[in-house]
């Protein structure tokens, strides 16, 4: 019973987060009398925040370190405008243009990360720099002007679904079968990760609460696969999206990387003296942001068949408003991948439930600026008391 | 001398889980100097905490009474207008802001909420001159170093008019010239008629200073003993603290000393910011197999300056010299490649350098030596966990586990967790730097055990202290540093503290 308590206590941050969104959820399902959750809505859902949730992945990292990274807007509008020139203007092949968009991102995070890493200007001002040069910069490669359409092989990326290989009609086989696949290496990796714990002879759940927790993470999986096949089934989008959230997960959870990323936010000096090559991996993670707000840029692009100067406005403050939310520290050395996807999709639900009851877009920002005080006001109340 | 200014009753207070006082009772004359002693986790703090309302009425139960009224303490403010000034041990001064800024700050000299500067410096100086600080005002407090800035924080404190001054470790941080100072500046203050309690671990300082002595053990009142009254020695107040006899303060050891393991020859170090200033003149030393060499030396001597620019260069420019593994040369261009080839450095600075507070034990523990419990750079967390519960257990870690955060351990488990983390690295030389800074006598024995069986498993120890008897008790040789410079080498039979003091004085010319 007590590792239970102690167990629930651990988790309360993250979990009061994923009840937050289902409690926001449900709200905006009744305010909307059921559409919210209809399937063409979630898809949307997931179209709408791909691009956000994209940068919130590359951001939490940046804010671990002890960081920020105002640029990332201007820098996916940039990247955006580059694309639209190679591939409309110059008719260079989708993947070869995707190829040296995604460089370009990478060039453009290792010139603000050498900045910050190596010359140890905070980043705070390197990034608003970016943000100001980046801005510039795109509205004079686009000269004002928006460039589009581009071609379906690019808007693919953002607006496609896998093809139904079954070709079942009404329901898209193909996403139920994933869904299912999906389900059993879940019950299957959830077994095994058991199994060595138990070897080792470490505490573990109960039986009942850990058959109880598969149950709820399986039926998730099936009923969303399910609502997917019946609209369009698997957007491409929610692949990629889903691959980078797996990846990043792991990354930062399971590897040396991940640990010494950790290390750097929650005290640099010791982490130096343990032999963490500071330098070197906060340089790597903003190589890493660049790279992710070129691809936010590209999906956004997609999303919205041209190539615009005012692409990505605010981004940045989506992307850092969705990491504070799912719970990382303002000072570093706290956050998660998955918390910052929960931050991102309370951002998601919200502006989309507020859109379909018909709330002005005024007061969409006064709420959503109130929820992200809310959220971290209730993040350090809870650490005072823990204390 | 006998009228009681301050009685605290049966004061118990209690955290989530621990109960931290338990009907604690503390009687304190009028102007004398009362040292609160005990281990760490004792409770001292907490009880201070207590009195200056740090923790408000109604936190905790009991009484206190101060000058025979009984006070309901909501904040320090409250407790200050009555005159109880406490100085912490971790100084709240602003390192940007001038001595007189800092000393009126939320007191300021001031009409309308326009600031009187002239009536600010003057003041200032009338202060300064009681505490023998002989500083200009505006003097920013970066530019004068730590024994200076107690004395600020303590002028502040008179700026209060301040009856009850208490001192959390006032002497923790400061060389033996200045502590000397800030223990005479008490016994001065005294004959004005203020009251002191004073909180340290240095018993030698407060057996010079103190009139009683109360001892808290385990957050209860074991006893109050009166200096005065003759026959207290510092064996009898660690019998107090520890409860028990600690006949040996330094365990036992038959050194089994081998060959040379490593070996510094020529080394120069200049200073990071100031290219022409030399740090470091020309250091050799060597240390054998099994053999444990002390480095004693006075503060800005370049002790810890040495330890860090041999730890892959993290001190220092233009850095030159030698390094010799068992005979073979080798280079340390940065920390990774000293800790691969067997170096571990354990700061003096724990929680600043040592320790990732909010990270849990077993973080901590593995941080140096994730490469050796992973594959592909996938680190084995249950292998980690396995590895951090041995150390835990061989250690003597007192935590309710491995998942504890670092930031909630006491000093002397939190020294633990930095030599298990660095002995996880599987070291063949560790560099201690003042491993018992701020540890109480218990703790610091399990320590000296620790640096000895590390000594007997054949690993070469070089142990960095400010404490002469430490270096004498644990030590096989030592070297004696100065100004940068390495001014003798001693055997440990021919050591004793007044000539290693002799080389720390040794100046050049």
């Amino acid at each position: 019973m007590q590792t239970l308590v102690s167990m629930a206590k651990k988790n309360l941050r993250s979990s009061s987060m994923i009840i937050a969104l289902v409690f926001i959820m449900l709200l905006f399902q009744i305010l909307t009398e059921g559409i919210l959750l209809k399937p063409l809505n979630v898809t949307n859902l997931i179209l709408q925040n791909s691009y956000i949730l994209v940068l919130a992945i590359g951001m939490v990292l940046v804010i671990i370190t002890g960081h920020i990274d105002l640029s990332v807007g201007s820098i996916a509008a940039f990247v955006g405008a580059i694309a639209g020139i190679l591939i409309v203007t110059y008719h260079v092949s989708t993947p070869l243009a995707i190829i040296i968009s995604l460089l370009i991102g990478a060039i453009i995070g290792a010139w603000q990360g050498f900045w910050i890493a190596y010359v140890k200007i905070p980043a705070f001002i390197v990034t608003l720099a970016g943000m100001l040069l980046f801005r510039g910069l795109t509205m004079v490669v686009l000269q004002g002007q928006s460039i589009a359409p581009f071609p379906k092989s690019f808007q693919g990326m953002s607006s496609g679904f896998i093809p139904d290989l079954f070709g079942g009609g009404e329901i898209h086989l193909l996403t139920i079968v994933i869904g299912v696949v999906l389900s059993v290496i879940l019950i299957f990796t959830e077994l095994k990760n058991r199994r060595t714990q138990l070897k080792y002879q470490f505490d573990v759940s109960p039986t009942s609460v850990f058959v109880a927790k598969l149950a709820v993470l399986v039926a998730i999986l099936l009923v969303f696969s399910y609502v997917l096949s019946t609209y369009n089934g698997i957007p491409n989008i929610l692949i990629i999206l889903a691959l980078l959230i797996l990846i990043y997960t792991f990354v930062m959870r399971k590897t040396i990387v991940g640990r010494h990323i950790y290390a750097i936010g929650g005290n640099e000096k010791a982490a130096q003296l343990s032999g963490v090559k500071t330098k070197k991996v906060t340089f790597w993670v903003f190589v890493n942001m660049g790279v992710l707000s070129a691809l936010s840029g590209l999906i956004f692009a997609a999303r919205l068949n041209a190539a615009t100067p005012k692409a990505g406005n605010l981004f940045e403050l989506d992307a850092i408003a969705a990491c504070f939310i799912g719970g990382a520290s303002a000072y570093g050395g706290i956050g998660t991948v998955p918390g910052a996807i929960i931050g991102g999709l309370v951002m998601g639900v919200m502006n989309n439930g507020m859109s379909l009851i018909g709330l002005g877009i005024d007061w969409q920002q006064a709420i959503k600026g109130l929820v992200l005080l809310a959220a971290v006001a209730f993040d350090i109340y809870n650490k005072n008391k823990a204390s | 001398m006998s009228e009681i200014i301050l009685e605290m009753k049966s004061i118990t207070k209690e955290f989530p889980g621990v109960k931290a006082l338990e009907n604690v009772n503390l009687k304190v004359k009028k102007g004398e100097i009362h040292a609160l002693m005990g281990e760490n986790g004792a409770g001292k703090s907490t009880l201070m905490k207590v009195l200056s309302g740090v923790y408000p009425i109604g936190t905790y139960t009991g009484d206190i009474l101060f000058e025979e009224k009984v006070c309901e303490f909501k904040d320090i403010k409250q407790s200050e207008e009555l005159g109880i000034v406490i100085i912490h041990q971790e100084l709240a001064l602003i390192p940007d802001l001038s001595i007189a800024e800092n000393i009126f700050l939320g007191n300021e000299q001031a009409n309308k909420g326009i600031i009187n500067w002239n009536e600010t410096t003057l003041k200032t100086k009338e202060l300064l001159t009681k505490v023998g600080l002989s500083e200009n005002p505006h003097t920013k407090i970066t530019d004068i170093g730590v024994g200076k800035q107690q004395l600020v924080e303590i002028a502040k404190a008179l700026s209060k008019r301040v009856k009850l001054l208490i001192l959390d470790e006032p002497t923790a941080a400061l060389n033996e010239n200045d502590s000397e100072n800030l223990l005479n500046l008490l016994l001065e203050l005294k004959k004005q008629g203020i009251t002191a309690i004073i909180i340290s671990h240095k018993l030698n300082e407060i057996l010079k200073v103190a009139d009683s002595i109360t001892i808290l053990r385990d957050g209860q009142t074991i006893e109050t003993l009166d200096v005065h009254g003759g026959n207290i020695t510092e064996e009898r107040v660690i019998k107090g603290m520890v409860g028990r006899d600690l006949t040996n303060r330094y365990p036992k050891r038959e050194p089994r000393i081998g060959d040379v393991i490593f070996e510094v020859k020529n080394w120069n170090v200049y200073h990071p910011l100031h290219s022409d200033r030399k740090v470091l003149d020309n250091i050799n030393f060597n240390i054998k197999k099994g053999e444990i060499v002390g480095i004693a030396g006075l503060m800005g001597a370049g002790r810890t300056e040495l330890a860090m620019s041999l730890f892959g260069k993290s001190f220092g420019q233009k850095i030159s010299g030698n390094i010799y593994l068992n005979g073979d040369e080798v280079q340390f261009k940065n920390v990774s490649q000293a800790i691969k080839k067997g170096l571990a450095y354990v700061s003096e600075d724990r929680k600043g350098n040592g320790l990732i507070l909010m990270d849990d034990i077993r973080k901590n523990i593995s941080l140096p030596s994730l490469f050796s419990i992973s594959r592909n750079n996938v680190i084995n967390e249950n292998q980690e966990i396995v590895e951090a519960e041995k150390f835990r257990e061989k250690l003597k870690i007192k935590t309710p586990s491995i998942w504890q955060e670092a930031g909630n351990l006491s000093g002397g488990n939190q020294q633990k967790v930095v030599l298990s983390k660095w002995m996880f690295s599987k070291p063949e030389i560790l560099i201690l730097d003042e491993p018992t800074r701020g540890i109480d006598v218990g703790a610091k024995f399990d320590i000296y055990t620790i640096i000895n069986q590390l000594a007997d498993e054949g690993k070469g120890v070089l142990v960095i202290s400010s404490e002469l008897p430490e270096i004498l008790g644990i030590c096989d040789r030592v070297y004696v540093m100065s100004e940068g410079r390495i001014t003798g080498e001693v055997e440990r039979k021919d050591a004793t503290q007044e000539n290693l003091m002799k080389f720390m004085t040794k100046t050049r010319g």
